[in-house]
């Protein structure tokens, strides 16, 4: 897994609540094979009219915020459905940092498990972050997972912490397959099976009727 | 020992390693997979890495799988690459597959604790947000997207920080015509979208109690939509009497034991939850979502709310969003509210019980001429069988009802199963999102017998004047 130690780039402000990952990625691409390819239909039902024409009226097709590479978004953002197709459409249209206050729990895990960073601020500083992007022209943030901090880029340069789970953010950093971590564990999985014998056999016929009451 | 709440017994008994700088390693009991999960059996063959359990975990097609003429060729390209790919790695690697023709296949969580493989005291897992469906039983539930699928394929664990625990009292007795359904979303509409995040939930109080495992099943499943890691409610004796007898459950001296472990699976009387919620049961109506996710609900008895009801401008402007999307106007009532499609399915509801249910509101009646269509997906071919051998499909079809095979179908809509724009649908499901049942598809959110209700009326009507045999 690739990993990510800083970024900079062009900030997308998408002022919506709730944002649900089936806006982000619709049913009718679940079905496909691969982790990529998803980034041409991210935010499908917004960001198209019919015969997949852009509709200019949805924030990412506004010609200022073509290339944007950083999300600033609102609470809650990725609720909904598990599917981790979400994370893959952000990777996919080349998204590598999402800033909010509040992102739903698989959503937020799906995202590391790609390279995309969701960094979590306060609400004063996440709608700061809304005035000044949707103010000056070409906004430009500067990620630094590391020091763990947001600069401006370009403008008079305010910076903004931000905390982060010590594990992420390392694994985040050094792109560490959190499977070989497990596999590391290796002896101690042993033991645990060796102790509790997890096991679940079948113990009536399966055919049906069975012999209990089914309802 | 310190006091623990169930949900800190289970994680305790789990714990394969702990260690301070990193997560728990939490061993999974029981693993789950569906037809969404090529991705994770791609990435076990491209690391060369092996399947750990195949003897702990069970494979089932329910997210893309046609609900009608299974006899014939699927037509989604995509659909079969899904499906097969499934049929070879599960093959491949010994996993229990209940594939199309199987007369155990259904939904993911409906299946697994129907089979009485999902146990009260384990760590069930499935790719998909709705297992903590299973919590019902007393398991602890994990969902999560397909990276985790592969994780627990190539290690039987998970790396997990402790939740929360948190605690939803329900009291009291539920009036006649409210169902498990209007009580988690009553919940939800007084929590909110987000009111669960970071914590598991835990459902007690009398309400709880007295539901069946189908009904606690349909609390547990939507704690996701309340923004929970997952939900559980501690097993007893309707638990057990549930499990007894299925293919998976033990028997004799294995299944005394079960009973036994069971009487520990609960929250010690002085466990301390980070957050308690109380409602009070006689408290809550019948519930409908007016709006574009499960928080924006209310009673039946209630209206459409206006904008400017919300305190925050952006709870404003989503109201006003979802309104222009439902098609509504503030101040209707919800009563008066048409409907041109009936969902009945998913693992919200759409087991045995519900079906039942359902059938009792729509028994001798016609589905109203407004009505396009009205379907009813049993959840798994179990419940589908059964269903048939007490005449239910007969009902159903009786009264104008479509009658389905087992799936997600119109739920999540991936199987073609679809709903038009603009078609205003009473589902008995756990989304309402916009675009999830079809472009421009407005859905409500309601009990089955809302559901049916509304399928006979044409609209919304107060389940609570129903004249039913008293049932549950």
């Amino acid at each position: 897994m690739e990993g990510f130690q800083k970024h900079a780039g062009l900030v997308v402000p998408l002022d919506k609540v709730n944002v649900d990952t089936d806006q982000l990625v619709p049913k009718q691409f679940l079905t496909w094979a691969t982790k990529e390819g998803y980034g041409r239909v991210m935010f499908w039902d917004w960001r198209y009219l019919e015969d997949e024409k852009p509709n200019p009226e949805f924030v990412l097709n506004w010609p200022r915020y073509q290339g944007a590479s950083i999300l600033l978004c609102r609470e809650n953002f990725g609720c909904g459905s598990s599917r981790e197709h979400a994370a893959w459409a952000l990777k996919g249209y080349g998204i590598k940092v999402l800033i909010g206050t509040t992102f739903a729990d698989i959503f937020y895990a799906n995202c590391f498990k790609n390279s995309v960073l969701p960094v979590r601020l306060k609400e004063p500083q996440v709608n700061e972050l809304f005035r000044r992007a949707e103010a000056i022209e070409g906004y430009q943030l500067a990620v630094d997972l590391d020091a763990q901090t947001i600069s401006e880029v370009g403008v008079d340069g305010q910076t903004w912490k931000f905390e982060i789970d010590r594990f992420r953010r390392d694994c985040m950093l050094r792109g560490l397959d959190d499977i070989g971590l497990a596999l590391e564990f290796e002896q101690k999985i042993r033991i645990y099976e060796g102790r509790y014998q997890p096991e679940a056999p079948l113990y009536g016929p399966l055919t049906f009727p069975f012999t209990g009451e089914l309802g | 020992m310190a006091p623990r709440t169930l949900y800190e017994k289970i994680w305790d008994n789990h714990i394969v390693h702990d260690d301070p700088e990193l997560p728990s390693l939490i061993y999974i009991d029981r693993h789950i997979v569906h037809d969404v999960s090529v991705q994770a059996f791609a990435g076990i063959e491209a690391a060369g890495r092996r399947v750990r359990r195949p003897d702990l975990t069970l494979a089932v097609v329910d997210h893309t799988v046609p609900t009608t003429h299974r006899e014939l060729p699927i037509l989604d390209p995509h659909a079969n690459v899904l499906l097969n790919s499934l049929d070879r790695n599960t093959r491949n690697w010994g996993i229990r597959l209940f594939d199309l023709h199987s007369q155990f296949q259904g939904i993911v969580h409906i299946i697994g604790p129907e089979l009485g493989f999902t146990q009260p005291g384990t760590t069930v897992a499935c790719g998909d947000s709705h297992t903590s469906t299973q919590g019902a039983v007393g398991a602890l539930p994990f969902g999560f997207g397909v990276s985790e699928v592969e994780h627990i394929l190539a290690t039987q664990c998970l790396w997990r920080k402790k939740s929360q625990p948190m605690l939803v009292r329900i009291e009291g007795r539920r009036p006649k015509g409210v169902t498990a359904k209007d009580l988690i979303l009553a919940v939800i509409g007084k929590i909110g979208i987000a009111g669960g995040v970071g914590h598991v939930i835990e459902y007690g109080g009398q309400a709880i109690r007295e539901l069946s495992v189908e009904g606690r099943m349909t609390i547990c499943n939507m704690s996701i939509e309340a923004g929970a890691v997952s939900g559980l409610i501690a097993p007893d004796e309707t638990t057990l009497k549930y499990l007894e007898g299925r293919p998976f459950t033990p028997r004799g001296k294995k299944f005394d034991e079960l009973a036994e472990r069971c009487r520990d699976l609960v929250s010690d009387p002085d466990a301390a939850f980070n957050k308690v919620v109380e409602l009070q049961a006689e408290d809550i109506e019948p519930q409908v979502t007016w709006g574009t996710n499960p928080g924006m609900v209310t009673s039946v008895s209630g209206k459409v709310p206006a904008p400017g009801d919300f305190r925050d401008p952006r709870d404003s402007q989503s109201a006003e969003r979802a309104l222009e999307y439902m098609g509504l106007r503030p101040g209707t009532a919800i009563e008066d509210i048409p409907i041109d499609y009936v969902f009945i399915g998913s693992c919200a509801n759409a087991r045995i019980e519900d079906l039942r249910v359902a059938a009792s509101v729509v028994r001798g009646k016609k589905i109203a001429s407004n009505i396009k269509h009205a379907f009813v997906v049993p959840g798994s071919m179990l419940v589908k069988a059964q269903a048939e051998s007490e005449g239910l499909d007969k009902i159903f079809t009786g009264a104008g009802f479509e009658w389905h095979d087992a799936g997600c179908s119109m739920c999540v809509g991936m199987n073609g199963d679809l709903l038009p724009s603009g078609a205003r649908c009473a589902a008995t499901s756990n989304r309402n999102f916009e675009g999830r049942q079809g472009k421009g598809a407005r859905t409500h959110l309601v009990s089955p017998m809302m559901a049916a209700a509304a399928a006979v009326a044409g609209h919304f009507v107060d389940t609570r004047e129903l004249d039913l045999p008293e049932s549950e």
